[in-house]
């Protein structure tokens, strides 16, 4: 793509919005622990977001670690599709170890 | 209360042709099973369109409310009352953004809804358009004002739509703290001298009938309870709200040796609830259709910090976007 159009979409993109582009924060409350959805913020940058993910989302010791992502850029299940998607999980209960049938004198199974 | 503004009349919103029978059927057994609606969820475009307006209403309020207890930022008696109030203060815009980014979920842009609340067509709180005129008001505004949030926000935490209910869940485990610096106020004041006493009973005088209003219209005139009782996004009514209130706070009055300014108030043993007073309900009504003490006041300072703001925002904006430029080449 020239870079003068990758310009242009960038620079729409920004100014597209009357005022910043939104970003979902994840913080992780203590290590050993993954990242968790906490909400949303609007910041002009990534920097940005990041000052204000911790001054929104930690001011009480919340967490130890933040990402934050454009929420643009995050890809989504549609609702629509869950029968489709997560459906067919449902029928497959071969797949959990209550399934089969093993003898009491069997140990450490 | 923070939504006093839905119980309003409104114009019968049209159903929307996507509303089918079978579908707000289908929608009422997820409510009726207790299930919670997420952003892409289907949903009535009523149920949506009342979230948008509760949650605006509710995200406003915290916003203008930073704007009483502001006042006194710079007065603040010591270092330690400063820090806190500040910490307070801070806290409110934090509950507000919690909940514009709630209500962005549902497909409107926060920068609408600010646009709206600075020209005077979205409402919020009654009780913000009171003003803050001794130290002893910071005391009732955590005492009472927060009290009476906690009171509504506490239900709302079981609310069906699960961003709005989440958001209540962090402003409820920060709240706390504000009715309790509030109550700690009071408490020094109707310690110390007479003086300090009076003015602790001057500020629950001009506080008390305010912050009851704070719950809205009576059951018998509020406009939109039954349908939101129904979606449980309401939990519990105005009035049964305000009860609960009335029977948590007039004993903390009490040991606070101050007296409620109701002549009417009484405990009955029978039910174990207090009785009061008639609100004044045309006072009410006035505050909510912007003649009250502060109303224009306020707007004003809304509109001036955004106004002023602009050119950082922008500022902003165009690094951004230098940045983005650089990183492209």
């Amino acid at each position: 793509m020239p870079r003068n159009k990758l310009q242009k979409t960038q620079r729409e993109e920004i100014m597209s919005k009357q005022g910043w582009p939104l970003y979902e924060v994840f913080i992780r409350a203590r290590a050993g622990l993954s990242h968790r959805h906490v909400g949303s913020i609007h910041a002009a940058d990534k920097t940005m977001a990041l000052d204000h993910a911790r001054d929104l989302y930690t001011r009480r010791n919340e967490g130890i670690s933040i990402w934050v992502v454009k929420s643009a850029d995050i890809i989504a299940s549609d609702p629509i599709d869950s029968d489709a998607l997560f459906g067919p999980a449902a029928d497959k209960i071969y797949r959990h170890p209550t399934f089969y049938k093993i003898p009491d004198d069997v140990e450490n199974i | 209360m923070y939504t006093q503004g839905l119980d309003q009349k409104q114009k019968k919103s049209v159903a929307d042709p996507g509303d089918s029978p079978e579908r707000l059927a289908a929608f009422q057994a997820r409510i009726d099973a207790d299930e919670k609606i997420e952003p892409k969820d289907w949903m009535p475009s009523a149920y949506r369109k009342t979230l948008i307006r509760q949650m605006s209403q509710h995200a406003h309020s915290e916003i203008v409310g930073m704007l009483p207890e502001g006042n006194w930022i710079s007065r603040a008696p010591t270092l330690r009352r400063k820090a806190i109030l500040l910490a307070k203060v801070q806290d409110e815009a934090g509950h507000g953004l919690y909940i514009y980014g709630g209500t962005e979920t549902l497909g409107v842009s926060r920068d609408d809804l600010v646009a709206d609340l600075l020209s005077g067509k979205a409402k919020y709180s009654s009780i913000f358009n009171y003003p803050t005129v001794t130290w002893a008001d910071v005391g009732a505004i955590g005492w009472l004002v927060d009290g009476a949030a906690i009171m509504n926000q506490i239900p709302l935490c079981r609310c069906s739509y699960g961003p709005y209910s989440r958001a209540m869940i962090r402003v409820c485990k920060e709240e706390s703290f504000h009715q309790r610096q509030g109550y700690e106020i009071m408490l020094e004041l109707c310690r110390g001298t007479d003086e300090q006493k009076r003015m602790a009973q001057d500020a629950l005088n001009r506080w008390w009938w305010p912050s009851l209003m704070m719950f809205g219209p009576s059951d018998k005139t509020s406009e939109h309870s039954a349908q939101s009782m129904a979606w449980k996004i309401k939990r519990f009514s105005n009035d049964e709200l305000r009860q609960k209130y009335v029977d948590a706070t007039v004993p903390q009055a009490d040991y606070l040796g101050l007296r409620m300014p109701d002549e009417k108030l009484v405990f009955d043993e029978k039910t174990g609830h207090y009785e009061f007073g008639e609100i004044d309900w045309q006072e009410f009504f006035e505050v909510l259709k912007g003649n009250g003490k502060c109303n224009r006041e306020r707007l004003e300072a809304r509109n001036r910090a955004h106004d002023e703001g602009r050119w950082v925002r922008e500022a902003a904006r165009a690094y951004a976007e230098k940045q983005a430029a650089k990183d492209a080449a």
